[in-house]
């Protein structure tokens, strides 16, 4: 697998002047072949390691490898990386020819080796027949694929995506996470790709990084990620969530809401001071007697796929519920869900104790 | 309705231009058809195709070209370092001060600070190469023109050079463009509408340059522009100087098709 690994980050830390440090010691690595994903708020430091990878700015600490040599000093024109910009970023005084042919000028390839790879790069964008035109004449999605196609003209080994489908509408958006999800498929070339869009981020990546104030909080496949948050952070900000403070009695048994729940979390102290996450799609409907808990409905939106209904138990807890049923605002309803359902998160829990927690009592299940 | 309300505004505009650009050049094209008897002729045409006066023009037109060239060589690096220092309207508004200035009050200065007496010889004194004679000379009258109209063609640049997307530079050098490619391929294509203006601006009134020819130059440098004012102020021979004038006018008609914007 190690032969695998194209790009590392080694504690890097990035610090303007005096300001808090943008990133904080942050190591990962990034393989061949893969689609990665940089998912946090704004400010979080995404595109600092974008833009670090880029060589548009060098590491205040540590050390970024490429193929395990040292590449801080190199500068971004002796990188084999390509960037898809935020606003593209194509040049406005050369046609679309020109802007993909760009690279390959400046590397000196001949004249019909440059037509033959900007031809061939055009046709996996789908924009063959479009070769003379401006770019003031293209429209949003089709300068996208322009930019796109710049990028991977020159096969790269790595290419960068900033944020590029934020100016689509919803639709195109949509449209676009497929093709570039497609792209990267049949490249095989690693794709970073640097969003805020948890939706985007779920649907395309194979690995994705959730970042905050300069940390990485977790990675890890969009299921784990989702199923398994490590903290409030993350669950928060990935999907919508209900998270309540819990007690853990012990484990597989948590209390909340005064009543006890079996779950599948173990590794726990006895007592412990834990939160629980349910998320709003696994609560279902029920009769006020016939769920795990009741509640009374304060506010319902009509969502078009679902309904989501707001509302507090006994305790004063708040839970969101998406159901395609409707409720009545004012009833009392039951709560019914899983032990699956319920996720339990230790409270101020890294990302490496919480994966060694989690095979130690996956272990021990499976021992049994 | 609203269309004839929205040309009530036109009106000042159209008469200033009537009054002032279409009338005056109107009057210049007529007078330049009478001799200085006042009789109509053809004779002041003639005239301008005799080596005289085409080697009058072939001389304004090299200087202009000087004066431009040397512009563009200083301004294009100033307005470059404009955008990445800190107080740029600081420093932008130093360079745009001078052009406030009378222009006959600056020739003046350099009349003292270039004079045998000035504070320029009084240097070159003390760093032993001794008094030397600066103004009336080529020299003098390139430096103060040059100084004169810079600040014509570091605005027009700065403005192209701020307006450029940063984002650009950053494409081309991750696309593999070192910093000289970078300009070559891209910062300099994408300002080349602010070098055009910044041309035009100094080209075309550095052609009728008159007064610096005469006071930094004391006329040993002589444009059309001077040859109109003698026209009309010494020899009274107001119809050769409308025929120079038209010929200037043809001549700037022609840079500004030249050195027009990109749609």
């Amino acid at each position: 697998m190690a032969d695998q690994t194209i790009i590392r980050f080694e504690n890097v830390t990035k610090q303007y002047d005096q300001d808090p440090a943008v990133l904080n010691d942050v190591s990962f690595s990034i393989e061949r072949g893969r689609f990665y994903t940089l998912l946090g708020p704004s400010g979080c430091g995404k595109t600092t390691i974008l833009r670090l990878i880029a060589g548009f700015t060098e590491p205040t600490k540590g050390n970024i490898y490429f193929h395990e040599k040292v590449m801080n000093d190199v500068p971004a024109n002796k990188r084999q990386v390509n960037t898809v910009f935020q606003d593209y970023a194509l040049f406005p005084h050369l046609n679309v020819f020109e802007n993909v042919a760009f690279g390959l000028r400046i590397k000196g390839c001949k004249n019909d080796e440059i037509k033959r790879k900007v031809l061939e790069a055009l046709r996996f964008v789908n924009l063959v027949g479009y070769e003379n035109r401006e770019i003031k004449e293209m429209s949003g999605g089709q300068r996208q694929r322009v930019a796109i196609a710049r990028a991977i003209v020159n096969e790269p080994e790595v290419i960068l995506l900033d944020e590029p489908l934020s100016a689509l509408d919803l639709k195109l958006r949509t449209e676009m996470q497929y093709e570039l999800r497609e792209l990267q498929r049949r490249l095989g070339i690693t794709f970073v790709f640097v969003t805020h869009d948890q939706e985007e981020a779920l649907a395309m990546s194979d690995e994705i990084f959730v970042l905050n104030e300069g940390n990485i909080e977790q990675s890890g496949t969009p299921t784990d990620i989702y199923d398994e948050p490590i903290n409030r952070f993350v669950a928060d900000f990935i999907g919508e969530s209900n998270i309540v403070p819990g007690v853990m009695k012990e484990d597989y048994l948590v209390q909340c809401a005064g009543k006890n729940f079996d779950c599948v979390d173990g590794g726990f102290n006895r007592n412990e001071q834990v939160e629980i996450v349910i998320r709003p799609e696994d609560l279902e409907i029920t009769l006020p007697d016939q769920g795990k808990l009741r509640m009374k409905v304060d506010s319902q939106l009509f969502r078009g796929v679902h309904y989501e209904i707001c509302g507090y138990d006994q305790d004063g807890n708040e839970w969101l519920v998406h159901s395609t049923k409707k409720a009545n605002v004012g009833e009392e309803i039951g709560l019914y869900f899983d032990p699956e359902a319920i996720h339990v998160m230790r409270l101020g829990e890294t990302e490496e104790e919480f994966d060694k927690r989690l095979e130690a009592y996956s272990e021990a299940t499976h021992a049994d | 309705m609203q269309i004839r309300t929205r040309n009530l505004y036109l009106i000042p505009y159209l008469t200033w231009i009537l009054l002032f650009v279409v009338a005056p050049i109107l009057l210049i094209v007529y007078y330049s058809f009478f001799n200085v008897d006042g009789q109509f002729t053809l004779g002041n045409y003639q005239k301008f195709f005799t080596p005289v006066y085409l080697k009058m023009t072939l001389s304004s037109f090299w200087y202009a070209l000087l004066i431009t060239i040397i512009s563009l060589l200083i301004a294009y690096p100033t307005a470059y370092w404009l955008t990445k220092t800190k107080h740029k309207q600081l420093w932008l508004l130093l360079i745009i001060l001078p052009s406030w200035i009378n222009l006959l009050l600056k020739a003046y200065a350099f009349l003292g600070i270039f004079g045998t007496y000035g504070p320029t010889n009084k240097l070159l004194e003390s760093l032993g190469i001794g008094t030397q004679q600066i103004l009336f000379t080529d020299f003098s009258f390139l430096f103060v023109s040059v100084y004169i109209f810079i600040p014509f063609m570091i605005l027009p640049i700065y403005n192209a050079l701020e307006e450029m997307n940063h984002s650009l530079l950053d494409a081309a050098n991750d696309l593999g463009a070192s910093q000289w490619t970078t300009f070559r391929r891209v910062i300099f294509p994408l300002t080349l509408d602010g070098v055009k203006s910044g041309c035009q601006a100094v080209f075309i009134p550095a052609l009728s340059l008159f007064m610096i020819t005469r006071l930094v130059a004391g006329n040993r440098v002589i444009t059309l522009g001077t040859a109109i004012e003698q026209h009309f102020l010494v020899t009274q021979d107001w119809g050769m100087g409308a025929t120079i004038a038209v010929f200037l006018i043809i001549a700037m008609a022609f840079i500004m098709m030249l050195t027009r914007k990109r749609k």
